[in-house]
């Protein structure tokens, strides 16, 4: 008896298999813009990951709605759940890429990684914002893939330019000082390591590193033991998913200065600052991103998808917060891009190639922001043939114990010490990867 | 009535002891080989082969490695995923140093690098046994994971921290790196793991494999009639890594195209003991069988809704997932506790004596 359930379960089993396999994956139509989007709302990143989610699927939808479309064309977006596991990334590109899709964003250095020498290939674009390899912001020599608005080395250079000006404005104050270096163990943790190491000899302070090993993530006394014994001065974090919170909730019992803790953007999120309670007030954070619901776009988000019940968000007001409205801007760039290859070239419907060449002529200006509902939300964004970063504008965001507040201006990046690194590293990862294909692709 | 060796006789020793002594087994694995080289290549699409079959085929092999270990020699082992990196790591600095030299040459030659390793984290097993052997090889897991974030001569100093395959050929075919055709880097994971598979399994019928069951089942006894078990078992732990070893370099080679660290943590020794154990310990077929249960049953399934025409989110669907896998795996434990391999027995015997049972 119990083998004959079995046999009929694995016939089904079988037969469920077969027709999967044999059946042709959805065909893409003509006359829509398709976008996969690859996200985990599943897994130990997932707290990250559900709100970048919800900010992009939001903003396209929006457009769907309140547009019917860029230029008239309606988009398709698909998720494909990857858990933030490399080899689900990879099943997500390969079950996608035969449907015409425009372009990628991985959201995970790993995946990025990946999909990187496999995008000139199959001649589809790669978007990492602000993540993923630095060096890619060399068009040259990396057509396909696009890091705006910022890489890990700006942001290491915005940090230590953000504690100079805190320290009286000259880079030469930070003599003599100590500045911790708490980072996730990982590729992603390790990157500005020697750019801290060049400027801690360039500028006299003394740099102390605190790793946290990715499966140690939410065990973090030992790090936090040595920065109670070594007090640095300041200290710059490099974290992702648990081990934010973790690492606000020990420097909040060791009672380190918070306003003198600064994290990368990925630390940025509402839920990182908010288990620690009142310790986390005065946690700052790098941002490129507005944050809040105060932005047209913003509320025709609210208008046309959340309030129509077209979004996943669990709650109106978890629309707006940090990570969400990081969600919003990938969409957005993705939106401006495929709005000017539909100009460059005419056509309604583009395909990846016209994506590509949108994204390397992306211009979007002040008043294009306006224009858009989106005032004040990003800096002014241009890329280029060689520039595909832009190595944009920063700002720095506080926690007040509710919402994170803007406590600086806009500033730039170190540009000219970082520009040159990158075009090394680029150098180095081709000279690795030999052969790495020439760009055919013509600069206009 | 089709499946009965009636009237097969056999004249001589040699075809008594044969792998497939009945003709409708050897008809059987001629017609798999068929449709693996032939039929798949021709009628196969390129998701089918980059995201279903390679994949299956390496984590079949590793599973072969564990199998060996473990299901054969009795040895538990958490290390398994550190040991495929040990094969991925090597590889990748083999042929960044001859980036000329055929790199299939390169994924066998890995193999040894990766038993070397798996050697010396086997010496523990002379004097611990059980699950504290499995405590003893997770510290291979941490070390060797800890060594591939921390050695950066072993990523050849990369900014990202990361191995990226770059192309490299074989035969003049270019194999590795982006610009590989999903045909010849299946062939190549597909003829490795056919001949590998091949040579464990006549290693396992031989003297070599008698003398790991014969640990596995009483070492004392064992080593009272001459097993040496310092040589035995240091064997075993040899030959697993190899097979770990291969599968990792392949699974980065022929799969991912780049690893970080990461890809070979604990997790993934997990997804190999959990092929082993479900495939069925000390079966070879068995660990095609584990291998293809978590791997494809999952990507089927997520295939479903869209077949059926029904929308549904993403992250619901890989709930949904977990839950049927995971309730399968235990249904499947507690039906049969000897994994699937066992159920095929069960069910050859039943075809058999089919329709007449006794």
């Amino acid at each position: 008896m119990t083998s004959t359930r079995t046999a009929l379960a694995g016939m089904a089993i079988a037969a469920v298999a077969f027709t999967g396999l044999a059946t042709p994956a959805a065909q893409a139509q003509d006359g829509e813009l398709f976008i996969p989007l690859l996200t985990y709302r599943t897994g130990p990143f997932a707290g990250s990951g559900i709100p970048i989610a919800d900010g992009m699927r939001d903003y396209l939808t929006m457009l769907n709605e309140r547009d019917g479309g860029i230029g008239g064309v309606k988009i398709r977006v698909e998720e494909c759940e990857t858990g933030y596991n490399t080899q689900k990334g990879v099943e997500c590109y390969e079950s996608t890429k035969s449907q015409n899709p425009l372009i990628y964003n991985p959201y995970s250095t790993g995946i990025t990684l990946q999909l990187i020498p496999k995008a000139s290939v199959d001649q589809i674009p790669v978007l990492s914002m602000a993540y993923g390899l630095s060096a890619a912001a060399d068009g040259k020599l990396f057509p396909w893939v696009f890091n705006p608005p910022d890489t890990y080395w700006d942001g290491a250079s915005a940090a230590i330019k953000y504690i100079a000006q805190q320290e009286g404005g000259d880079l030469s104050n930070l003599k003599g000082k100590k500045i911790g270096y708490i980072f996730l163990d990982a590729g992603y943790g390790r990157e500005p390591i020697p750019l801290l190491e060049q400027f801690a000899k360039d500028y006299g302070f003394t740099l102390t590193q605190y790793p946290v090993p990715a499966d140690q993530m939410q065990n973090q006394s030992s790090q936090w033991l040595n920065v109670r014994r070594d007090r640095p001065d300041y200290m710059i974090m490099w974290g992702w998913g648990a081990m934010n919170p973790t690492a606000v909730k020990e420097a909040a019992k060791i009672r380190y200065p918070m306003d003198k803790f600064i994290g990368v953007w990925w630390s940025g999120g509402e839920d990182d600052a908010r288990p620690a309670g009142d310790g986390a007030k005065g946690f700052k954070t790098l941002n490129f991103n507005g944050v809040g619901q105060d932005f047209p776009a913003i509320q025709d988000i609210i208008t046309h998808v959340v309030d129509k019940d077209l979004s996943q968000v669990s709650d109106t007001s978890r629309v707006g917060e940090n990570l969400y409205n990081r969600g919003v801007m990938n969409s957005f760039l993705m939106a401006e891009a495929i709005r000017t290859a539909q100009e460059m070239t005419g056509k309604t419907v583009i395909d990846a190639t016209d994506m590509r060449a949108g994204m390397e002529n992306l211009d979007i200006t002040a008043e294009r922001l306006k224009e858009a509902g989106m005032e004040g939300f990003m800096a002014p964004l241009k890329l280029s043939c060689e520039d595909h970063s832009g190595e944009n504008d920063v700002y720095v965001q506080q926690w007040d114990g509710e919402t994170w507040q803007k406590v600086s201006d806009w500033f730039a990046p170190m540009k000219d010490v970082v520009r040159p690194m990158l075009v090394k590293a680029a150098e180095e990862y081709v000279a690795s990867n030999q052969p790495w294909p020439e760009r055919k692709e013509p600069c206009n | 009535m089709f499946y009965r060796e009636a009237g097969q006789y056999k004249t001589s020793y040699a075809a008594d002891m044969a792998v497939f002594p009945i003709r409708q087994d050897r008809i059987g694995i001629a017609v798999i080989l068929a449709v693996a080289f032939v039929g798949i290549p021709l009628f196969a699409s390129d998701f089918l082969l980059t995201s279903i079959m390679i994949p299956f085929l390496i984590f079949a092999l590793a599973t072969i490695g564990l199998n060996i270990l473990t299901g054969y020699c009795g040895q538990l082992s958490l290390g398994t995923g550190a040991f495929m990196g040990v094969g991925a790591y090597a590889c990748y600095k083999l042929t960044s140093y001859f980036p000329d030299t055929n790199i299939l040459v390169w994924i066998v030659a890995s193999g040894f690098f990766s038993a070397a390793v798996g050697v010396v984290f086997g010496l523990p097993s002379l004097r611990i046994k059980g699950f504290y052997l499995a405590v003893a090889t997770l510290a291979a897991q941490f070390f060797l994971e800890w060594a591939f974030i921390r050695i950066p001569w072993l990523y050849n100093a990369n900014a990202s921290g990361a191995i990226e395959v770059a192309s490299r050929t074989g035969f003049g075919i270019t194999l590795t790196g982006p610009a590989a055709g999903a045909l010849p880097r299946y062939f190549a994971v597909l003829a490795i793991v056919v001949v590998m598979t091949w040579i464990a399994s006549n290693l396992l019928r031989g003297r070599i494999g008698r003398s790991f069951m014969m640990i596995r089942d009483m070492d004392i006894a064992a080593e009272l009639i001459g097993v040496r078990p310092l040589h035995t078992k240091l064997l075993a732990f040899a030959v697993s890594s190899f097979y770990c070893g291969v599968a990792g370099a392949m699974m980065v080679f022929f799969w991912l195209g780049a690893a970080e660290p990461s890809a070979f943590s604990i997790n993934l020794s997990f997804q190999i003991l959990f092929m082993v154990i479900l495939g069925g310990l000390g079966s070879l077929i068995g660990c095609f069988m584990g291998a293809a249960f978590i791997w494809i049953l999952p990507v089927v399934i997520r295939m479903v809704p869209e077949v059926l025409g029904l929308s549904v989110e993403a992250a619901t669907v890989e709930h949904v997932n977990f839950v049927i896998v995971g309730a399968l795996i235990i249904a499947i434990l507690i039906v049969e506790p000897h994994g699937l391999a066992r159920m095929w027995q069960i069910l050859k015997q039943k075809l058999r004596v089919w329709p007449f049972p006794y």
